[in-house]
């Protein structure tokens, strides 16, 4: 879901950068309130990981297609969203700057879809299977596939409003191909969240927090 | 906890290390609807990136591949500790 260079109108990378900065104000100003410094290696591991992980595409079977873990879920569960938009940010803007995985004038919209979308997706689907309370797996599959399919909606109404493509076109192909890519994601989210749960993340983040 | 850091990071290493190395290499989701969609050709770099799709350009090997993994890793966490440190407040 990293969009290159070229694709978006300047119009919507432009706004999509100055909300990504508010967005990105307001999460820093959170964490000089909150944030202890004995939390930030746990999170800069869970950081790193998840830029490992992205690394990874998964075949999608019988199709010539592959997708690859976004791991905002994962982010989003373990520490809320306010401290998973500076991890997700910290991965999206090391792709783009040293990889080339994504846009630079396209930065703002993928911070703003993969590290301020999809974290908030994902916290606002936990907190309502926690609501139900459904068990931690239904959750963190539920939040992972809908925090994928809630960025391939967002990506594809900044390609209609690019004129690039019309929206139902982009609707359509985007929300097909992620609609099985988010199987995987909420598969390796409830995974990964087990064994970051046995490493006492959360607990670690969030005792330090207080 | 420190232990259980450096479990962690041996992990992401192996992932971005050694298992990207099996990664698929077929178009990613955005790509392959960008396909049908007709926008991904329109795709342009504008700024030149020191290791482009995580290959550092004149190597062969597999060590091409290998080597960006490593060094994202490092980075990712190098940065997210030093902005952390930073913004947190230190502990009592």
């Amino acid at each position: 879901m990293h969009i290159p260079d070229g694709i978006l109108d300047p119009k919507v990378w432009v706004s999509a950068a100055a909300v990504t900065g508010a967005v990105l104000y307001k999460s820093v100003k959170y964490s000089q309130r909150t944030l202890e410094h004995r939390a930030v290696p746990v999170m800069g591991a869970m950081a790193a990981f998840i830029f490992a992980a992205q690394m990874i595409n998964f075949p999608l079977l019988g199709a010539a297609a592959s997708g690859h873990l976004i791991g905002a879920a994962v982010c989003a569960i373990l520490f809320g969203f306010w401290p998973s938009t500076l991890i997700m940010s910290t991965v999206v803007i090391i792709q783009a700057v040293m990889f080339q995985d994504g846009g630079i004038t396209a930065l703002g919209a993928n911070i703003l879809n993969m590290a301020i979308v999809a974290p908030a997706a994902a916290a606002l689907t936990h907190k309502l299977m926690q609501k139900l309370s459904l068990p931690g797996s239904v959750s963190a599959i539920v939040s992972g596939w809908v925090s994928v399919v809630t960025v391939a909606a967002v990506g594809a109404l900044e390609l209609a409003l690019s004129g690039v493509v019309s929206l139902q076109l982009a609707m359509s192909t985007l929300l097909f191909w992620h609609g099985f890519i988010g199987i995987g994601e909420g598969l390796i989210t409830a995974v990964v969240l087990q064994f970051a749960i046995r490493s006492s993340f959360a607990f670690a983040a969030k005792e330090m927090a207080s | 906890m420190k232990k259980r850091i450096i479990a962690w990071m041996a992990v992401s290493l192996f992932l971005a290390g050694f298992l990207s190395l099996f990664a698929s290499s077929h178009p990613d989701g955005f790509e392959k609807a960008g396909e049908k969609a007709g926008y991904i050709e329109r795709a342009e770099v504008l700024l030149a990136a020191p290791m482009p799709d995580y290959s550092i350009p004149g190597i062969g090997s597999w060590l091409s591949s290998s080597i960006p993994g490593i060094v994202g890793v490092l980075v990712t966490f190098a940065v997210f500790v030093f902005i952390g440190r930073r913004l947190g407040r230190k502990s009592k």
